[in-house]
């Protein structure tokens, strides 16, 4: 029997959910005219007030909010409650370096929590599970939201963080965890370890998994239920929207319910940026309309992918999403974490070293590897390997503070770097996803 | 009495060596020492050529990144406890090798051995002090 957390909303109509739309929309525009000059400059670059939106039918007349539109409100240009009413922020790194923070009320964090819940009922949870939480806590969301999630359901959390694998798996066993929240890349290498540990997934207490923060395919699901002996379930989020549980799947495994009640969403062509007809792929568009500190109105998400309101044998009435099958930019997520290769540029000028460089991305024992070939400058070589090491060192340094994850560097000689038809390829993604 | 040493930037993989030593030999140049240092990712190819600008240009023009290093040659006894003479001096007076190599073949059952310190001058001065003549370019075949 299908159970749900919230099921007056998850099961509405679609007309009381088109209803909750328009109306908290409007409330929303009004809301950011308001209290958010850099919105009312937009809209009044367009020629709109809050009078022009009446509803959902409306929200292609406002303009779209970028990853651009963040870094130049950083930091609090876009927050919509005075400060004294914000009560956390998390954060995720940018495309050059300037993170991007947002910020939440207590009434947000509320919220956000709720959609968590609702991803781990749809997950077979209940309070006689017990949660354990193996995303990052911190200023990365997974954590923090699922956390929350997890205790709104009324599960027993054990919020281990991700990292130091042997303690994962010595809680899962001596404290019978249930339900796994992790990358899906960690929870395949949970899997793994136990597998060379000598355990059948008859021994291994979980349940079910919600994977989310990075692509994974079919055949990594697969291979993680298998394994673990438990159904996979995937969860889709953005910090600028508030983090994990935008999106979540339920028993049919076959795309993801976005909250509708908190979230529109759109579908855009990313060259034009028209709305595109119901079930056509593009880039994915979402407004916040119920967030209170940091609302969004048209985010861009970059994401590629189709939505389908196909009923569901579930019975959420909420439309689904597919899994992102791209990126309309440059965006990688690496380990969960979203790295623009701009960034490297922006640490190798910094370092001395020229823009001429390859990033190899790769997935090594289900975990995703970076390596980041440079090319060896005159300024930069010496006679003496420990000087050479050392700044290969202060390099590898230098990019873990601006992407928060270790890369390997390698130094190549000059002109390796393959330059194709003006265009350098600056990426090559070797995992299979 | 400094020698010059061309340090080449080595990127691990097969054959670099030997394109290096390729390009050299295609211009008639002869190497009188050669040494590597690396990691498992790079390394750092020191040579020492009968005609260190040649050579050098040779190797610019490949595209090879490189820099000339001043380094001293020093004459040792061919035998047991040769060099470890030469090392007790520099020891005794605080000199530290950044590292040496030797150069190819031997002369009148003398070996040379090269040093790179930090103050090349004070190297010099110590091993003349002490008995210990630094080798001309000249007597090594360089031009």
């Amino acid at each position: 029997m299908e159970r749900y957390y919230q099921p007056e909303i998850e099961c509405a109509s679609r007309e009381t959910i088109l209803a909750w739309q328009n109306e908290r929309l409007c409330k929303q525009v009004k809301n950011v005219w308001d209290n958010v000059p850099y919105y009312r400059r937009k809209m009044e670059e367009k020629g709109l007030t809050p009078d022009d939106i009446r509803g959902v039918e409306d929200l292609h007349k406002l303009p779209f909010v970028t990853k651009d539109d963040l870094r130049e409100a950083y930091p609090y240009g876009l927050v919509a409650r005075p400060l004294r009413d914000c009560v956390r922020i998390q954060s995720t790194s940018g495309t050059t370096g300037k993170r991007v923070v947002a910020f939440y009320t207590q009434h947000d964090l509320d919220l956000w929590e709720d959609c968590c819940a609702r991803a781990i009922v749809a997950a077979g949870g209940t309070h006689e599970d017990v949660c354990q939480v193996s995303y990052g806590y911190g200023l990365f969301t997974g954590g923090p939201g699922l956390n929350g999630g997890s205790h709104k359901v009324g599960c027993l959390t054990i919020p281990t963080s991700s990292g130091n694998t042997e303690r994962q798996i010595m809680f899962i066993r001596d404290l019978n965890a249930t339900i796994l929240c992790c990358t899906p890349s960690y929870a395949a290498y949970l899997g793994e370890t136990m597998k060379e540990m000598g355990l059948s997934p008859d021994e291994i207490p979980l349940k079910a998994g919600i994977f989310g923060a990075e692509a994974w395919s079919e055949e990594m699901r697969r291979s993680i239920q298998e394994t673990l002996g438990i159904k996979a379930y995937d969860i889709y989020g953005l910090t600028e929207l508030s983090g994990p549980g935008v999106a979540f799947e339920c028993s049919e495994q076959s795309g993801m319910h976005i909250n509708e009640d908190h979230f529109i969403a759109e579908i855009i062509d990313p060259q034009t940026g028209e709305v595109l007809p119901e079930g056509s792929q593009g880039e994915l568009v979402f407004t916040s309309i119920t967030k209170e500190a940091f609302p969004l109105l048209r985010y861009r998400t970059r994401d590629i992918c189709v939505l389908s309101r196909k009923s569901c044998s579930c019975g959420r009435t909420h439309v689904k999403m597919s899994k992102p099958r791209g990126r309309s930019d440059d965006m990688l997520i690496i380990k969960g974490v979203n790295v623009f290769p701009s960034q490297i540029e922006t640490v190798l000028l910094a370092q001395g070293y020229q823009a001429n460089y390859q990033m190899i991305v790769d997935r090594v024992n289900n975990t995703d590897t970076l390596e980041v070939q440079v090319e060896m400058t005159p300024e930069n070589f010496s006679d003496n390997l420990a000087q050479i090491t050392q700044m290969e060192k202060s390099l590898v340094a230098a990019l873990k503070a601006m992407l928060g994850i270790y890369a390997k560097v390698r130094l190549v000689a000059p002109k390796s770097i393959a330059r194709s038809e003006g265009k350098a390829v600056r990426v090559i993604d070797k995992r299979k996803i | 009495m400094t020698i010059h040493q061309i340090s080449v930037f080595l990127e691990n993989r097969a054959g670099q060596l030997a394109e290096i030593t390729g390009v050299l030999a295609q211009k008639g140049i002869d190497l009188r020492a050669i040494n590597i240092a690396e990691t498992s990712d790079y390394g750092v190819l020191r040579l020492i050529a009968d005609n260190p600008q040649a050579a050098a240009t040779t190797l610019l023009e490949q595209g090879f990144i490189l820099s000339m290093t001043p380094v001293v040659a020093v004459s040792v006894p061919d035998q047991p406890g040769g060099l470890a003479k030469v090392l007790d001096v520099l020891a005794k007076e605080n000199i530290d090798v950044e590292y040496m190599y030797s150069v190819f073949g031997q002369v009148n059952g003398l070996a040379h051995m090269v040093f790179r310190v930090a103050d090349t001058d004070k190297l010099i001065s110590v091993l003349k002090d002490n008995g210990l003549e630094p080798i001309s370019s000249e007597n090594l075949g360089i031009r």
